[in-house]
């Protein structure tokens, strides 16, 4: 068997490979001394700018009633078919409220469509992102969780008003 | 054949015919929301403006009569602008309640104004206000802002249902729709103005918020109400029917149907009485039990009776081809001539317009498909009667609440030794059977009815069965059914543990020994159409979705 012939044969220097362990190490002290990106999640918490688009929520007005009217187009435009919305008759001026809410965070893609064609505002994309499940019926959310202040609301909304 | 132009388009007409007809017959929609093909002309809504050569101004196709060598043009310029000012000025005063609205997605006004309106609205005036959330009767719900005043709905009730009871109150941008004074929209007919309404003005209190239209699947089907078999369209959501509309046949409903029809035929459909499973008396009390085990107690305890103490009752709301399996299965695998079934008339219950007495969709197949005594047997009176004198002391009865026709009958029916029952819900009558046997009711079964006219006519399953699934059994499917999984709450349905008459029937002849090979009802219908005079040359697509008129003079010679 011929003798394998090494592209290019290593210097001394390189073979004691001491150099290049200091060269790595020199890097590795940088690097520690310069400030970091990385957050201590989950004892720090991120916090979102505006226009993050975490779990889609439903806007509970002052009085405690809930906006929506139960128009059904946020379920008609989610592409995965994530939102079951059940309406029922009220007394109340908008004649028509939603009986059963329910998001489907298993499988919701964060699109942002059912906000963007919401025609009351009553559907905005919150800053909630810990959003794990042990199981599925967990992760199926009812008008209980969904239904969130509007003044917890307020940058989203006045952001949408600007860009949307 | 005198013509027009259309269009650019050649349309042939019948002198006397306006322009939106011709048009009509030959599948062209010009633009319309007051005019309708049953009503007369009122011309109101002005949408349909057209431009005709030589004339001096825009016409409306509606009340303009066709003639010869007319030219003309629903697209032109002229058109094209007076049909956004009309939209325009409709939209003026016009809420923005499609949200809230139930008509949103089959609402003409909706469509109009994505298709030929402008988009954008130079109003800027505060709107009209008017009356919302209007009861006009013990059905419909009235928006007086909605409206569009076209005058549908009066034309409706004073020429169709024959009852002057709407009328148009106030003018102006005040005027709205009101009932006479001390009277109410209470024409048995009166849910049809929903249907005729092209905006939701006029809605249906039972349906009020229900579903939204896009949400459900629509089966092209029948109602079983009376025996006028009208067609109609089954909405279904997550396996449950949220209402049925009229479909247009003009030889049997035109485009309408009755309240009771729609509103009370269904909900037995839906029940929390349905019988789920089959059933068997244990110490007095019905109690499930599995497949196998009723059709080896029905086999043994069948066995054990005299031909002549059997009786077999057949079902004019059955099937056609599960009476005519039944009928079969009498005659040749029990061999007994005590066949009949119960009629359900409630005579001066009927009207000219639609309702019938006969309060059965099918006493007319039931007798075809060979429901009748043989010679020497009983008819159902003299069952009943012998039953009381215990001569007959086994009953097959299916599908037949006979306790609800009569309350002696329930003094009668506890008389016999056997009582086996095909019921889609618990009632009166199967309190007092043996063995009940879990019917799949007329939303969840294939089959023909014959309507009084001897007109047969198809039924399509809507809902589903344990036994069936909706993908693979071809039925009518909305979004939500073809992306639901079994993890979506809205994709687990309620389905029933029940079959159709005639699957049990085969299961119970092959029990007893006679092979029986029906798959589908289908089959059984061929079969039909080889042995039954009045049925050659039918297969199921032959009576298609209107249904087929059987040879009426042969029809005068059975007996009915
Ligand atoms: S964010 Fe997108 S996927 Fe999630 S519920 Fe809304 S429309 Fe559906
Ligand atoms: S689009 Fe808005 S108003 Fe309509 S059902 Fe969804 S959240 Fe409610
Ligand atoms: S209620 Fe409906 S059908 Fe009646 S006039 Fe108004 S828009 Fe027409
Ligand atoms: S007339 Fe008879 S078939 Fe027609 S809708 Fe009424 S009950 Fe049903």
């Amino acid at each position: 068997m011929a003798k394998k012939k090494r592209l290019k044969d290593l210097s001394l220097l390189e073979q004691i490979y001491l150099p290049e362990i200091v060269k790595g190490l020199a890097l590795t002290m940088k690097n520690m001394f310069k400030p970091s990106f990385t957050m201590e999640y989950p004892e720090v918490k991120f916090e979102p700018g505006a226009s993050y688009r975490g779990r889609p929520v439903l806007v509970m007005e002052e009085n405690g009633d809930e906006r929506c009217v139960a128009c059904g187009l946020c379920s008609r435009v989610c592409p995965a078919i994530a939102i079951e919305v059940q309406a029922n008759d009220t007394d109340k001026e908008k004649e028509r409220y939603p009986e059963r809410f329910e998001i489907n965070m298993l499988r919701c893609i964060f699109c942002g469509f059912c906000e963007e064609v919401c025609p009351e505002e009553a559907i905005i994309m919150s800053k909630d992102y810990e959003l794990a499940y042990t199981n599925r019926e967990d992760g199926i959310l009812g008008l209980d969780k969904l239904l969130v202040p509007v003044s917890e609301l307020q940058e989203r909304i006045q952001f949408l008003r600007k860009y949307k | 054949m005198p013509h027009f132009i259309l269009d650019g388009k050649e349309i042939q007409f019948i002198q006397g015919q306006t322009i939106i007809e011709a048009a009509a017959k030959v599948g062209i929609d010009i633009p319309h929301f007051c005019w309708h093909p049953s009503l007369t002309v009122s011309g109101n809504c002005r949408v349909c403006l057209v431009e005709i050569e030589k004339m001096p101004k825009l016409a409306i196709a509606c009340s303009t009569l066709a003639s010869d060598g007319m030219v003309v043009n629903t697209n032109s310029v002229k058109a094209l602008s007076a049909r956004n000012a009309v939209m325009e000025f409709l939209l003026i005063n016009h809420p923005l309640d499609c949200p809230i609205c139930d008509e949103a997605g089959e609402c003409k006004l909706q469509d109009y104004a994505f298709d030929h309106s402008v988009g954008e609205s130079r109003f800027v005036e505060n709107k009209v206000h008017k009356e919302k959330r209007v009861s006009l009767g013990t059905h419909v719900m009235f928006d007086g802002e909605r409206c569009i005043s076209c005058s549908r709905c009066i034309r409706f009730c004073d020429e169709i249902a024959g009852v002057n009871e709407l009328t148009f109150i106030n003018r102006g941008d005040k005027v709205t729709i009101d009932t006479f004074p001390g009277k109410e929209l209470s024409n048995p007919y009166s849910l049809c103005v929903t249907d005729i309404c092209p905006v939701g003005a006029l809605t249906s209190k039972d349906f009020r918020f229900k579903s939204r239209v896009w949400d459900m699947s629509s089966t092209k089907t029948i109602c079983s109400g009376c025996s006028r078999g009208c067609n109609v369209e089954m909405w279904v959501r997550n396996n449950e029917i949220l209402r049925l509309t009229p479909r247009y046949n003009e030889e049997v409903n035109s485009y309408w149907m009755c309240d009771e029809g729609r509103l009370n035929t269904f909900k037995s459909v839906n029940a929390d009485i349905r019988v789920n499973g089959p059933h068997i008396k244990r110490d007095g009390t019905l109690v499930k039990a599995g497949w196998d085990e009723v059709f080896a107690l029905a086999t043994s305890e069948l066995k054990s009776y005299n031909k002549s103490e059997i009786a077999v009752l057949g079902s004019a709301f059955a099937t056609c081809e599960e009476n005519f399996v039944l009928a079969k299965f009498a005659k040749s695998v029990l061999g007994i001539k005590n066949i009949d079934f119960a009629k359900h008339e409630k005579p001066n219950s009927g009207d000219d317009i639609l309702i019938r007495d006969d309060k059965s969709p099918n006493s007319f197949g039931a007798e075809l498909a060979g429901i009748h005594p043989l010679k020497d047997g009983l008819n159902f009176q003299n069952i009943m009667r012998a039953i009381d004198e215990k001569k007959i002391k086994a009953l097959y009865l299916v599908e037949d609440d006979l306790v609800s026709l009569d309350e002696d009958y329930k003094k009668i029916l506890s008389k016999l030794e056997l009582f086996i029952v095909h019921s889609s819900n618990f009632n009166s009558t199967t309190e007092l059977a043996d063995i009940v046997f879990p019917a799949a009711t007329y939303a969840e079964k294939n089959g023909t009815w014959i309507n009084f006219q001897g007109r047969i006519q198809k039924l399509l399953p809507a809902v589903m069965t344990v036994e069936m699934d909706r993908s693979l059994d071809g039925m009518a499917m909305s979004r939500l059914d073809k992306f639901g999984t079994e993890f979506d709450r809205w994709g687990k349905s309620k389905k029933m543990n029940a079959r159709p008459i005639w699957k049990i029937i085969t299961s119970l002849a092959n029990a007893l020994g006679t092979k029986y090979k029906y798959q589908t009802s289908e089959e059984i219908f061929d079969e039909m159409s080889k042995t039954i005079d009045l049925f050659k040359g039918l297969d199921y697509q032959r009576v298609g979705e209107l249904g087929v008129k059987l040879n009426v003079t042969t029809l005068a010679k059975v007996k009915v």
